[in-house]
């Protein structure tokens, strides 16, 4: 909402200075977002009249001109085609700062004729890029006198951000009126007094809307002026509108712009000569077709609202005029609307069209309702002044919507709720400021009635805010929080500090977290399982952000991409967060996802780098299970990852039913869908999968029982098939006497020459822990035996000989 | 007999002329082994008289000792001459760059979160947390925002295709705020309340200073007692401690939330000069969060009693505090993990923000 200092003077009694003015309107919620002092730095440019310009003698393209500036007559060499004699133009004299140029003038020697000073454009003053010629003023304008009170620049503009619960102040009397209710002066009355109608309005006014539909156009008040002189609006009208932001364009309608900013009121006015018989409000017809005053047609739908004649629709209520009975130079009869629109279906036009108007701005955020008899009169009262003419008796239909309300309000809540002592007087003050009456006043409880123009004042806490924001926000003391009666507990509930814990030390562990969006492209979404149509974004921001990720490795695969193309290969990646394999809510998953692309590291002279492979990806799986608190190293490993990873290469970590995370090569048709260069490994840890933390009992950690004796040590290697798995030696080791080993370390894997076709070696080292004695040598040859049989029976093989 | 002075000139003069280990053996075996000269001395002391004999057994025995000792002494300078010489040998360059450790990062929004955490948990409150993909009625109509609310319209939501059955009316949404787990944390349990919230949000726009995808962190309070002056209270120690400044100006300022009454804008103090925006004195203001006492309404439809219950909620943007602390230029980079950038901007792994370590960087 713009408007100008002048114009809230009109409605504000004040002393106030424009800073005080500023700073009140942010603090009572107009939050000023830009103020324009256009005058600034063109104060001492003056009226100047050129008495006579001639050809330069020395130049085709310049004029010497003699300019009375009021005080003197200069001679000055000017360029602009527009130069001439007797025409009022904006002169700054020599020594004076030119805005649009940076340069300060100086009597400057142009071929030969000295030029005292300078005739401006607006571009020269900074106003706009306008420069095919100097500025002209008015025939009228007095010579010497300020440029900037001349062309109504001396006003500065005020734009302020109106939140949507303030359509009041969408009108500059509201903003006055809050200003008035701060204290900062006080808000002048208002002439509404009836002009009486010297006939009767040939045209009437009629609601034509079924009961379902009465309330889209509940009120309409118009009237006949005729015998009007349309033209230009005068001057200050102009200034006005310009400051801001609207273009003059003809005194009718100006004044119908004029009065939706004064007053947060739009009306329209029908050129009535082109109006067929009376005007009636109703809902269109399905597919009804109206040509607007912006010159495009528009085709209605059934639950919009139009003013029609008795041909058809002339306006869209709320939101636009129509072409045809708009008014021009030539309108000398015009029929006044004031009505009063629905709020919802004036925004659900509006956006179905796809049409913002200041009217439609207005209307949607609901217009004074009890404001329409007094509307009418400001406006007619206007007309007359501007264009002459006589009104008629003014005509009207419906009664307005019901906006009476009573509110119960105990002032105890402005400190209880508010958090600030307001003294009685000064709030029962800013409430009859505001506009509240009030009806009953029984010590500190009072019954308020809500003025029209407030329909967003609905509860006690709505009036706590009123005298808050009036008595100031600055003014409530602040209170620092105490904590509640309880001893300080765990800020994040266990699966959050899972959650946390893993991405710190994901990071530990040298990856570098990405935070990626929730939606990614469909075309990649079926490369991780797709997705299916419930997690298609019905508006996505663009067409390859179009559905909710089913994973969350698809956008880091991408980002390791983009990070390619700029010439990063060698990286790690991991992103804690969720993904969405169903729509419901409570379908979301959250994970820890992670990447490694590439190199194991740079090249470097003492380790030399190595291919990533899946095992890193088990080794960061691992390592957050481990940091968790779960028992990684119990989990089950099996080969069998979703289709996104390589079949072969790649493996889940299951406790019983639940696998807790995937790991391996990612699928290389993936990487190359994904334009991944190089090998990429990855891994996804399914929190929701994890077993529950439990609660313990005690902090304390199980007793710790540390032998005296020596341990063991013996190595084994056995010779097995090629396909048989690891973790089954290991397992067969470790069962041979689960006392006394403590520990089973595969050293080494071999395959080649000395093994045999088909088969491989594999080389354990197993520690037995005497705890009681130290074993014989008997004792620990028993126990070897026990593991050779064993191993040898649960792989098929035998020891390497 | 030989004179024990004069052997003792000999031998000490034999073993400050070993050259090496092996020739000092050879001298240790030469006064002192079974044929050696001392050894060969005392095999002739019986033969002396008792008087003699003492004598000139302590002057061998001195003798044998003063030897021995300088063998001892020769033999180790000998091998710490030999140690120095080898490490001389081993010497390395130590300019040589060491074996290659990945730099692990965490992203400025985790790390902005944390630090968020840890002041507000110290007020006591909880983190509390709801799906991203919501229904319209936690999203909106909870939260006093009804259908043909015109703040829907600003909120850009996104649209999810209604569950099967359901008409338009029951379209999922991606949460435009946090807020909607206010409504799940009402419900959930009985008053008071003390949470926060952070979490993703979805708007549908996308430009310099607009993405698609953003996090916010949500505050609710309600109890029976909490006004308006504890907003400001927690509002104030909370940004004066994230910012690391006891003395930022803080200021409240009247506006509008559907689901908050009274409502209130808060602004940090800063200045702005030659265009560079700098937190702190200097007479200019920043929008840097919304909050407000909760409407009635919304404890009404949470089943709360406003009649008994009241308190306050706030919300902020997280990529706006992070950008605002630490210099971020460009909101958009924070989704884009380039990795430059993330290196740039991120913090060490162990970087934990905590009250105990502060939380300014």
């Amino acid at each position: 909402m713009k408007f100008t200092l002048g114009w809230l003077k009109q409605h504000l009694e004040t002393d106030a200075t424009l800073e005080e003015i500023l700073d009140r309107l942010t603090m009572v919620g107009l939050e000023v977002e830009q103020v324009t002092d256009r005058a600034k730095g063109l104060e001492t440019f003056v009226v100047g009249e050129v008495l006579d310009a001639k050809q330069h003698p020395d130049a085709d393209r310049l004029r010497v001109c003699q300019v009375s500036t009021g005080a003197e007559t200069v001679e000055l060499v000017c360029g602009a085609p527009n130069a001439r004699t007797g025409l009022k133009g904006v002169f700054a004299p020599s020594g004076s700062y030119i805005p649009g140029t940076g340069i300060t003038l100086k009597p400057t020697e142009i071929r030969g004729v000295t030029s005292n000073g300078m005739l401006l454009s607006e571009r020269e003053m900074g106003l706009s890029d306008e420069h095919d010629g100097i500025v002209e003023l008015d025939a009228g304008a007095e010579v010497g006198a300020r440029a900037v009170d001349v062309m109504g620049l001396a006003d500065p503009v005020i734009e302020i951000a109106i939140t949507p619960n303030r359509g009041d102040c969408l009108g500059v009397r509201g903003i006055a009126r809050d200003l008035a209710a701060s204290g900062l002066g006080s808000l002048k009355p208002l002439d509404t007094s009836p002009i009486a109608g010297t006939f009767d309005s040939p045209i009437s006014v009629d609601l034509k809307f079924t009961d379902e539909a009465a309330s889209a156009c509940s009120k309409f008040v118009g009237r006949t002026i005729r015998g009007v002189k349309n033209g230009p609006s005068p001057k200050w009208l102009q200034d006005r509108l310009i400051a801001v932001g609207l273009r003059p364009i003809s005194a009718l309608v100006d004044v119908t712009n004029y009065i939706s900013f004064e007053f947060d009121r739009p009306l329209h006015v029908f050129d009535a000569a082109k109006v067929s018989g009376n005007i009636h409000a109703r809902l269109a017809q399905p597919g009804e077709k109206i040509l607007a005053l912006d010159e495009i047609e528009y085709e209605l739908d059934g639950e919009m609202t139009v003013i029609a004649d008795d041909k058809g629709a002339e306006a869209v209520a709320g939101v636009i005029g129509g072409l045809n009975s708009g008014c021009t130079e030539g309108t000398t009869e015009v029929f006044l609307e004031v009505a009063y629109f629905d709020p919802v279906r004036t925004a659900m036009t509006g956006r179905k069209l796809n049409l913002q108007t200041d009217a439609r701005y207005r209307f949607e955020r609901g217009v004074d309702p009890a404001f329409l008899d007094d509307a009418c009169e400001i406006a007619t009262r206007m007309i007359l002044d501007l264009c002459g003419g006589e009104a008629s008796n003014v005509v009207s239909a419906g009664e307005g919507p019901d906006w009476q309300r009573r509110l119960d309000f105990n002032l105890d809540r402005v400190a209880t709720l508010g958090g600030t002592e307001v003294d009685g007087v000064e709030a029962r003050r800013i409430l009859n400021v505001l506009g509240f009456a009030i009806d009953s006043d029984q010590g500190s409880r009072l019954v308020v009635r809500v003025p029209s123009w407030r329909s967003d004042v609905v509860s006690e806490a709505c009036l706590v805010e009123e005298v808050v924001r009036i008595y100031g926000y600055d003014r409530i003391p602040a209170v620092s929080l105490t904590r509640p009666d309880e001893a300080p507990g765990a800020i994040l509930n266990a699966d959050q500090r899972r959650r946390a814990q893993a991405r710190r030390l994901l990071a530990a562990r040298g990856m570098v977290e990405a935070v990626t969006y929730s939606f990614m492209p469909d075309e990649q979404a079926r490369l991780f399982g797709g997705v299916d149509d419930a997690m298609r974004l019905l508006n996505p921001i663009s067409a390859d952000l179009d559905v909710m990720r089913p994973s969350v490795l698809p956008n880091l695969l991408a980002a390791a991409s983009r990070n390619g193309a700029r010439g990063i290969a060698d990286l790690s990646l991991f992103e804690v967060g969720p993904q969405f394999p169903g729509a419901k809510p409570e379908d979301q998953q959250m994970v820890a996802a992670g990447i490694r692309v590439g190199k194991s590291g740079p090249r470097h002279w003492a380790a030399p780098p190595r291919d990533v492979d899946a095992f890193d990806a088990k080794a960061d799986a691992q390592a957050v299970l481990a940091d968790l608190g779960l028992p990684a190293d119990r989990a089950q490993v099996t080969a069998e990852a979703p289709a996104w990873y390589h079949p072969g290469r790649s493996g889940a970590l299951r406790l019983g039913p639940m696998m807790l995370a995937a790991f391996g090569e990612i699928h290389p048709g993936v990487l190359k869908a994904l334009d991944v260069k190089g090998p990429a490994v990855g891994f996804e840890i399914y929190f929701d999968n994890l077993p529950k933390a439990k609660a313990k009992k005690s902090a304390a950690k199980a007793h710790l029982v540390l032998s005296a004796l020596q341990s063991v040590a013996r190595d084994f290697a056995f010779v097995v098939g090629s396909d048989v798995e690891a973790a089954k030696a290991i397992n067969a080791a470790y069962a041979a006497d689960k006392a006394l080993i403590t520990e089973v370390t595969l050293f080494d894997v071999y395959e080649g020459k000395g093994v045999g076709e088909g088969k491989k070696s594999l080389a354990i080292n197993v520690v037995l822990q005497p705890v009681e004695k130290t074993l014989t040598d008997a004792e620990i040859d028993a126990v070897a035996d026990k593991v050779i049989a064993n191993v040898t029976k649960a792989t098929g093989g035998e020891l390497r000989g | 007999m030989e004179s024990v002075e004069k052997l003792r000139e000999e031998l000490l003069a034999a073993v400050e002329a070993a050259a090496d280990l092996d020739a000092l053996e050879q001298v240790r075996v030469s006064a002192l082994g079974k044929k050696g000269r001392i050894t060969d001395q005392m095999k002739g002391l019986g033969a002396l008289d008792p008087d003699q004999r003492k004598e000139t057994g302590q002057a061998l025995n001195a003798l044998k000792d003063s030897v021995a000792d300088a063998i001892d002494g020769r033999k180790a300078a000998m091998e710490n001459a030999a140690l120095d010489a080898r490490l001389a040998e081993e010497r390395i360059d130590v300019t040589l760059p060491v074996r290659p450790e990945d730099q692990g990062a965490i992203h400025p929004i985790s790390q902005v979160i944390d630090e968020i955490v840890a002041v507000l948990g110290d007020m006591g409150f909880r983190i509390a947390e709801g799906p991203d993909v919501e229904d319209d009625w936690h999203n909106f109509t909870a939260l006093n925002i009804p259908a043909d609310h015109p703040a829907r319209q600003d909120h850009d939501t996104f649209y999810l295709p209604a569950p099967d059955g359901e008409g338009d009316e029951g379209r999922l949404v991606l949460r435009t705020h946090t807020s909607p787990v206010q409504i799940r944390t009402m419900q959930g349990g009985e008053p008071p309340y003390r949470i926060i919230v952070p979490g993703r949000t979805y708007r549908c726009d996308y430009d310099a200073t607009h993405s698609p995808m953003f996090h916010q962190v949500e505050g609710l309070l309600v109890d029976e007692k909490t006004h308006m002056g504890h907003l400001k209270g927690c509002l104030q120690d909370f940004l004066r401690a994230f910012f690391g400044m006891d003395d930022l100006p803080v200021r409240f300022r009247p506006s509008y939330f559907p689901f908050t009454e009274p409502s209130a804008e808060v602004d940090i103090g800063c200045t702005r000069d030659g265009g560079e925006l700098k937190i702190g004195h200097g007479g200019d203001w920043l929008e840097i969060l919304g909050c407000g006492m909760v409407n009635p309404n919304v404890l009404r439809n949470c089943g709360i009693d406003p009649e008994k219950y009241q308190g306050f909620a706030f919300g902020m943007g997280v990529e706006r505090m992070a950008m605002l602390k630490y210099g971020v230029p460009d909101l958009r980079t924070f989704y884009e993990s380039d990795l430059r950038w993330l290196r740039h901007y991120g913090f060490a792994a162990l970087d934990m923000p905590t009250l105990t370590g502060g939380l300014n960087r």
